[in-house]
């Protein structure tokens, strides 16, 4: 990797009783698009808050263009859109968006930042006028503006309807096409696949997981299961193609990516179960198999 | 980006990177300009309710003398002046960064290359440009319709020692946004600042007000603001330098608590 733009050091960032980072290292390289996957509360929020100098990290050390993250020349090459901010309802959409474009040196043409967000029609509507979706779109529209090298997008798809998501996208396409630096979050695995070409899996505050989509998916389950067992011993699921295996009394929890084997090999060794149910893994169930707490005794 | 950025600048190259400071300013105060014309809560307020306020209290004296042989219209003219440039500041700021917390305004902003600097920099002159053209609004309907005639000289230096005494007033409206949510704002400012106006003599002459009051009153911010606008017109009680020391001794006080709300404010939200 080149020189990092983005890099957290040893962070560790602490709320009250709560410590939301414990200890994350994390070299963003120019013209990485990288999601940052985990559920709510896995301490991706505040990551992109420390990268940004928008939090400071108890311990551990972050910089931005190998600046302190809160510099007017770091910030001055970074768009950021994110999590509950709000702007100005009483300026219209192209008015706010100049007022954005006058903080950077060579900001895109007003037109240009409206067009990629797809508020052509909305320009000269008043911000608090604007939809959720429109909204969103706008903080889009705010967040690339400067035409900045690194943007950081927290959520950027939460509000936006089938359509907005598409045209994001397809923004999001042209950016890393234009070598632009790109660090969003997500809880969605399927969104992290479509945008990003390295995914960092969050979860209670640490990365258990830096790889591109492809190897992420691949140690992701894709089915759950359950059933309960009669009479069986332990030794009935032992060598199954399994990610993650809970057993409480009778009932058997499993995470796989392949429970048709799953089902054939218990049935060739005899084992009789009932109340079988095979469902799609969500993120919750894939996070059990990467952090593999499911297999530890609770 | 091109690839000729790419890598460590040059220090010279550096200093080019980011917007110029006089751009950003102006931008910003047009902005700020903008969105507060667009606010009744603001626009409305300010402009506005001084010239009914001096409707009520200050009209019905115009052509009267007072005991020392002043024009008393002029000296009420004065003292609502004084109320309205006080209000644009204590409201602007009180309520003001009051809504701008709620809404997250500021969390976005201090993500942005904006220096906070300029941010505070364009809210001051934009309460200023609103402070003057309330008192011109005033002025000149105390004209038209009280017949009220100020020469210039005495409106620029009422003005110019209103603006540059309202510092502490300044610090009280950030005071007050900083601490207050922007439901409980709109509140907190009028239970400070009326009684606050009331017994300075704002809205009366003091010797009309209670007793305790005109006890208490020469303690106050306002008062003291007052007396320098007062003086301006030969209604003043107290030497300018001692008006001038009273509102700078209020000024580093108001501004500290300012400061010390702003501080745990951002140690709460960005710590």
């Amino acid at each position: 990797m080149s020189t990092p733009l983005v890099e957290l050091e040893g962070v560790r960032k602490r709320y009250g009783a709560v410590e939301a980072l414990r200890g994350v290292d994390l070299r963003i390289g120019r013209g990485e698009v990288v999601a940052m996957l985990g559920p709510n509360g896995a301490g991706k929020t505040t990551s992109i808050s420390v990268m940004l100098g928008l939090r400071r990290p108890t311990s551990g050390r972050a910089r931005l263009f190998g600046l302190d993250p809160g510099d007017r020349r770091a910030r001055s090459r970074t768009g950021v859109m994110l999590q509950e901010s709000g702007v100005p309802g009483t300026l219209t959409v192209r008015e706010l968006i100049d007022l954005f474009r006058a903080y950077y040196p060579r900001p895109l043409p007003a037109g240009r930042a409206i067009a990629l967000a797809g508020l052509e029609d909305k320009a000269g509507a008043r911000v608090a006028q604007l939809s959720g979706g429109q909204r969103q779109r706008l903080y889009f529209a705010l967040a690339i503006c400067g035409d900045p090298e690194v943007l950081f997008l927290d959520e950027p798809t939460v509000g936006m309807d089938v359509e907005a998501r598409q045209a994001f996208l397809v923004s999001m396409r042209e950016l890393a096409a234009a070598e632009r630096t790109i660090v969003l979050t997500t809880h969605y695995l399927e969104e992290a696949d479509a945008l990003a070409r390295r995914i960092v899996v969050v979860d209670h505050g640490v990365v258990i997981a830096d790889a591109p989509p492809a190897d992420i998916k691949a140690r992701m389950p894709s089915k759950r299961m359950r059933f309960r067992l009669s009479g069986a011993g332990a030794a009935a699921l032992e060598g199954l193609p399994v990610t993650a295996v809970e057993r409480t009394g009778d009932r058997v929890r499993l995470l796989s990516a392949e429970p048709e084997t799953v089902l054939r090999e218990l049935f060739r060794r005899g084992v009789a179960l009932s109340d079988l149910e095979v469902a799609g893994a969500d993120l919750e169930d894939a996070f059990l198999a990467l952090t593999a707490r499911a297999s530890e005794p609770s | 980006m091109s690839a000729v950025s790419a890598g460590a600048p040059a220090p010279a190259a550096a200093a080019v990177m980011v917007a110029p400071l006089p751009r950003v300013l102006l931008t910003q105060v047009r902005s700020e300009l903008l969105m507060r014309w667009r606010l009744p809560t603001f626009s409305a307020t300010n402009l506005l309710l001084p010239v009914v306020l001096f409707s009520f209290f200050g009209l019905p004296f115009a052509g009267r003398t007072t005991s020392r042989g002043l024009d008393l219209g002029v000296v009420l003219l004065t003292s609502f002046s004084a109320y309205a440039v006080g209000q644009v500041m204590v409201y602007g700021f009180g309520i003001g960064v009051a809504i701008e917390r709620g809404q997250r305004i500021d969390v976005l902003m201090r993500a942005t290359p904006l220096p906070p600097g300029v941010y505070l920099a364009a809210k001051v002159i934009v309460a200023m440009l609103f402070a003057l053209l309330a008192v011109l609004v005033l002025f000149t309907y105390a004209g038209v319709v009280g017949g009220i005639r100020v020469p210039p000289a005495t409106w620029v230096s009422v003005t110019a020692r209103l603006l540059a005494g309202s510092v502490p007033l300044i610090g009280l409206g950030f005071a007050i946004g900083y601490v207050a949510g922007p439901n409980a704002a709109p509140a907190v400012v009028n239970l400070v600042y009326l009684p606050l106006a009331f017994a300075s003599g704002l809205f009366m002459p003091p010797e009309q007000l209670p007793a305790f009051v005109q006890r208490v009153a020469p303690y106050l911010p306002t008062y003291h603001y007052a007396q320098l606008a007062w003086s301006a017109v030969g209604a003043g009680r107290e030497p300018v330098a001692t008006s001038l020391a009273w509102l700078a001794g209020y000024a580093a006080l108001l501004l500290w608590a300012a400061v010390r709300a702003y501080r745990r404010e951002a140690e709460r939200k960005f710590g």
